[in-house]
């Protein structure tokens, strides 16, 4: 492998390679993927002067370690966390220059939950159906990161502006989710509805790259039975049989035979990601623009 | 037909059979390929079609609403032969289902042409019709844990082939080496809705 490269030292819970995900083949199976925090992972791209395209990794809460096998501009945004270069603190949401075989430490997220590191270049591995995004639900693009592994790094490309510094959102004390409400409100008594938007959730441990689960009042149906499967969106709120609402994210399943009750506004999904388990969530009805 | 919406951008379009379901699905793909139609998705289910990504979901969902479809074009394409192997743990279970023969279950399953009606629950797993009604048979009480790939399975209305290994409640009737899904194929999924299937026996049991 050239040393055009990037070895892993320290691979963290579950570090994933993530850029703006495969649209557009729903219709076989293929989940969306790409970045959960996306406004995040655009912003350190343009930190490092990549395009907006350019795969970078996402972390889960307790960071990762790399070192770089030829001098690299990096930038680390999304949750806060501290950040070192060979032992040495440098910048959080800032480019910092990482030279040639010294470790780039990315430490436990202060808050939030994922971490997003860009690397100039961007991460290089092979793409599957035009993206290099790991999909955990069904297996495709490159596996996460494991200790050891060497990704292979694109040749930066000095035509993009880069940025210096970028305001960048803290991560929710309380996570509010504004919500159109169906396709399927009406597979629920109309008190069960009123409960989503107006009782409280809690975000549960199981969330993951997949859905945003919660935990709080089991919503009850009233049309029993089951829904033949239909297709699901990015931000679907679907009620599985426990009755605990599930917001789906980008690695979600393109169909599903649970009933959605309401669609998460997209522009909402970002906080989503970087909600820690027991953030308080409140589902807010609104109208359809 | 009823057009439900779906958050900001997208729509839920509900058919009453899943004939009426092929049947739109053609217009909205003939549509998308014209240019009168943009939408990111056009996801055919059981029942519905989801259009996602649309500019102006609104305007869509009446004109839809008001929609007369017409019939789906006679089914064009070569089919798709996939060799199976009659020998699934479940193909007794089946039998017993059917009322007849394990030997008659995969001669009724390979004298059947599928159609894809959609694809789903992995990257390239499509839900192939074409059994007449009375062959529905329940999905398993317990799903496996692990259910290899290649794996040809009946559950409800439809035919599936696991295109990889994982879990699933499936009732097993065969087992095929054609490969459904690679990535560094293109197209990378060899069933995509609307593609035509046979299934053709291979080995001892259910030899044609």
């Amino acid at each position: 492998m050239t040393d055009h490269a990037l070895a892993v030292v320290r691979a963290g819970a579950l570090t994933t390679v993530q850029d703006r995900g495969r649209p557009g083949h729903a219709h076989l199976g293929v989940p969306h993927s790409g970045a959960l925090d996306a406004p995040a992972a655009a912003l350190v791209n343009r930190l490092v002067g990549n395009s907006p395209e350019a795969a970078v990794l996402e972390t889960t809460l307790n960071g990762c370690a790399l070192r770089p096998r030829s001098a690299v501009t990096v930038a680390v945004g999304g949750a806060p966390c501290p950040v070192t270069v060979d032992g040495r603190t440098v910048p959080w949401g800032a480019p910092v220059h990482v030279p040639a075989g010294a470790v780039l430490d990315v430490g436990s997220a202060v808050a939030g939950v994922r971490s997003y590191v860009a690397v100039s270049g961007g991460i290089a591995v092979e793409p599957v159906l035009g993206s290099r995004s790991t999909d955990l639900l069904s297996g495709l693009g490159p596996a996460p990161l494991t200790d050891g592994t060497v990704l292979p790094l694109g040749s930066p490309t000095p035509l993009h502006a880069r940025v210096d510094v970028a305001p960048q959102p803290a991560p929710p004390s309380e996570l509010v989710l504004r919500v159109t409400l169906g396709p399927r409100d009406d597979w629920f008594p109309p008190e069960d509805v009123r409960a989503l938007t107006s009782r409280p959730y809690r975000v549960s441990p199981a969330s993951n790259r997949i859905g945003l689960r919660t935990e709080g009042p089991a919503l009850r149906r009233a049309v029993t039975g089951e829904l033949p499967s239909e297709g699901m969106v990015l931000g679907a709120v679907q009620v599985p049989p426990d009755g605990r609402p599930v917001v789906f994210l980008a690695d979600h399943p393109t169909t599903g035979g649970y009933p959605v009750i309401a669609v998460v506004r997209p522009t909402d999904l970002p906080a989503a990601a970087q909600a820690v388990p027991g953030t308080p969530v409140r589902f807010v009805a609104v109208r359809r623009r | 037909m009823r057009v439900l919406p779906v958050g900001e951008r997208a729509l839920l379009v509900e058919a009453s059979s899943g004939d009426e379901v092929e049947a739109l699905h053609a217009e909205l793909l003939r549509r998308r390929g014209q240019g009168s139609l943009s939408a990111r998705e056009i996801v055919p289910a059981a029942r519905t079609i989801l259009l996602d990504g649309l500019d102006e979901p609104d305007r869509l969902a009446s004109e839809l609403a008001a929609a007369e479809v017409p019939p789906a074009p006679p089914r064009a394409g070569a089919v798709v032969e996939i060799p199976v192997r009659y020998d699934g743990p479940d193909l007794a279970d089946v039998a017993a289902h059917w009322g007849v023969s394990p030997e008659e279950v995969a001669r009724i399953h390979a004298g059947t042409e599928f159609r894809v009606a959609f694809c789903g629950f992995a990257p390239g797993f499509g839900y192939l019709t074409g059994l007449p009604p009375r062959y529905d048979v329940p999905r398993r009480a317990t799903p496996r844990t692990a259910v290899p790939a290649g794996s040809v399975g009946l559950a409800g209305p439809y035919t599936g082939v696991y295109p990889r290994s994982s879990p699933g409640g499936w009732q097993l009737i065969g087992t095929t080496d054609t490969v459904l899904w690679d990535h560094a194929r293109v197209p990378a999924a060899l069933l995509s809705p609307g593609t035509r299937v046979r299934f053709t026996p291979i080995g001892s049991a259910g030899t044609a």
